[in-house]
């Protein structure tokens, strides 16, 4: 296919959800409608079309940042909450504040190149107060997110597309409060690898705005770090609170809890612990075979399961990458965590193409052919979905772990 | 040498360094220095240079299997027609491997669909081109990568996509 058909196709795609609209059915057929949390611990999030108009599934804050030990910050709305990364990155465009520079020990900059599926994140790493709700993670680093401040090398870019804009990133930052602790973790230590080997894409040290930028190793403190963590208290996780969504909405309001069994607020109230194996994986079965490289995210914007073969469900004619079957689907799965514990899960798969320009599409999923199931932000609806940070102690058990 | 002299002596090999830069570019683009997919099987050592790992060879039927593992855990391999083609290519790792350097002269087209997936209005999934020409799937998160792409017309009788992990 040309880039021509191609954009063309993505244009006919999106003009297809734009006009297109259907009756809602249950998603989340084992769902209970969560109470709203109050509390010093509690941080309202929001499922609407972000900062950007056009996001579909994703539940977004806000965060204050502060120049480190002032009373100087700024609060940014639009933020991602993301339990598939770590870290916060915000875009430099919405940025006012000017935040003291991470240096290497030469002090050169350091800035980091993050990819993900669909894009990667590069800007410098600045260091940041973080304030959410009544916490706060005092002088953290932090990744903002530019193409223009220093020039990104052939070794960043190959990563494919950037998403360093509110057009790409559809939102102003991302607030990464995944099971690490870090983003990178041992794989940037050069303790943590073998002699010789050389220091992964991530962190970088940068001559100047338009120097040749070289990857560096980079200490765990000195990383992005999951927020949380560095909170005097409610620091061992996070649980993201969200009511059922029955039918396609444009909002849909929840809360964002930090600590899990340390407040009144935040105990695990009898939700099953799934722990997870060292990639932050479990395993679900589906149709008697199971994946084992399964995952829940809140960053990911639908239940990407699986390919056609083998569900028997077909993709759209114009989006490889959502399913279309010609009536609603209502499917079951189980997960299992790497502790054995294991649990029954009802979805249902709608046609994309039938579904409306709404922000809380419960019904939107698509393949994914690789990794098993990637159970995204829809799941979290109907639920208080735990996610507890490696090595931190819960009334659950260590974590890593989610809950639900 | 006066200053004068020095500023046009240096603006001359600006010049000539710029000169030189345009025309090793387009001798690139021409014929780009990258192995991986669509290539010719010798393209496997270059990439072997490049990823800076350790080459592992295994064959199938109908094909060959070049497996690089890098020192940080990512895990590339390239499938090799009887032909000499590389029709095929997987990798898996805690980060993606240099995709330009993979995908070779595809690379534009992952690009581009990662481009066209965040101007739709949805957020981050894992990613799918179907192409005639091309068909590539990337998923995981971060810490845990995995993907494929093959070029449907290459694959050798009897080959099923299933066989690329």
């Amino acid at each position: 296919m040309t880039r021509r058909s191609t954009l063309t196709s993505g244009l006919i795609c999106a003009a297809v959800l734009a006009i297109s609209s259907c009756g809602g059915r249950s998603s989340n057929t084992n769902s209970q409608t969560p109470t709203t949390p109050t509390g010093p611990n509690v941080q309202a999030i929001t499922v609407n079309s972000g900062p950007a108009g056009n996001y579909a599934n994703g539940a977004f804050t806000s965060v204050t940042v502060c120049v480190p030990g002032t009373s100087t910050c700024q609060t940014i709305d639009g933020v991602l909450v993301d339990t598939g990364s770590s870290g916060l990155r915000i875009l430099s465009s919405v940025l006012t504040l000017s935040l003291p520079q991470q240096n290497a020990s030469d002090g050169n900059p350091v800035v980091e190149c993050l990819p993900f599926i669909t894009s990667y994140t590069w800007g410098p790493v600045q260091t940041a107060d973080i304030e959410i709700a009544d916490e706060k993670a005092s002088s953290t680093p932090v990744q903002v997110l530019s193409d223009t401040d220093f020039t990104a090398p052939s070794s960043c870019t190959s990563n494919g597309s950037s998403s360093d804009t509110l057009a790409n990133l559809g939102a102003n930052g991302l607030l990464g409060v995944s099971q690490f602790a870090q983003d990178c973790g041992p794989g940037c230590v050069q303790a943590d690898n073998p002699p010789g080997s050389s220091p992964p894409n991530v962190y970088y040290e940068c001559p100047s705005s338009t120097g040749t930028c070289q990857s560096i190793w980079q200490a765990l403190s000195q990383q992005l770090q999951n927020p949380v963590t560095l909170f005097a208290s409610d620091n061992n996780g996070v649980i993201i609170e969200l009511p059922a969504a029955t039918s396609p909405e444009a909002t849909l309001s929840g809360s964002l809890v930090f600590g899990i069994g340390t407040q009144a607020n935040n105990g695990l109230n009898g939700a099953t612990v799934y722990t997870t194996d060292a990639n932050g994986d479990f395993t679900t079965s589906y149709n008697n075979n199971s994946y084992s490289q399964s995952f829940i995210d809140s960053g990911s914007n639908g239940i990407y399961f699986l390919t056609e073969s083998q569900t028997g469900i077909p993709t759209c004619p114009d989006m490889p990458d959502f399913y279309c079957p010609s009536g609603t689907e209502n499917l079951t799965a189980t997960n299992q965590g790497t502790n054995g514990a294991s649990g029954g899960v009802s979805f249902s798969v709608a046609n994309a193409d039938d579904l409306p320009d709404d922000a809380v599409l419960g019904q939107l999923a698509g393949p994914n052919t690789l990794s098993g199931f990637d159970w995204g932000l829809s799941f979290f609806y109907g639920r208080n979905l735990y996610t507890a940070i490696e090595g931190a102690s819960t009334p659950g058990g260590t974590g890593p772990y989610w809950a639900y | 040498m006066d200053k004068r002299m020095s500023v046009r002596a240096c603006a001359a090999r600006a010049r000539l360094i710029f000169l030189s830069i345009a025309l090793c570019t387009s001798l690139m683009l021409v014929r780009p220095a990258f192995g991986g997919l669509g290539d010719d099987a010798s393209s496997v050592q270059v990439d072997q240079l490049h990823f800076r790992g350790s080459l592992r060879t295994t064959h199938s039927d109908g094909y060959t299997v070049h497996e690089i593992e890098s020192g940080n855990g990512i895990i590339v391999r390239e499938y090799v027609s009887p032909s000499g083609k590389v029709f095929a290519v997987a990798w898996q790792g805690p980060w993606l491997p240099d995709m330009r350097q993979l995908l070779s002269t595809y690379f534009q087209q992952y690009q581009q669909a990662q481009q066209q997936q965040m101007n739709s209005h949805t957020g981050r999934k894992p990613l799918a081109i179907r192409q005639p020409g091309l068909v590539l799937q990337s998923g995981g998160h971060m810490r845990a990568f995995k993907g494929r792409a093959y070029i449907p017309d290459l694959l050798p009788a009897g080959v099923t996509p299933e066989e690329i992990q």
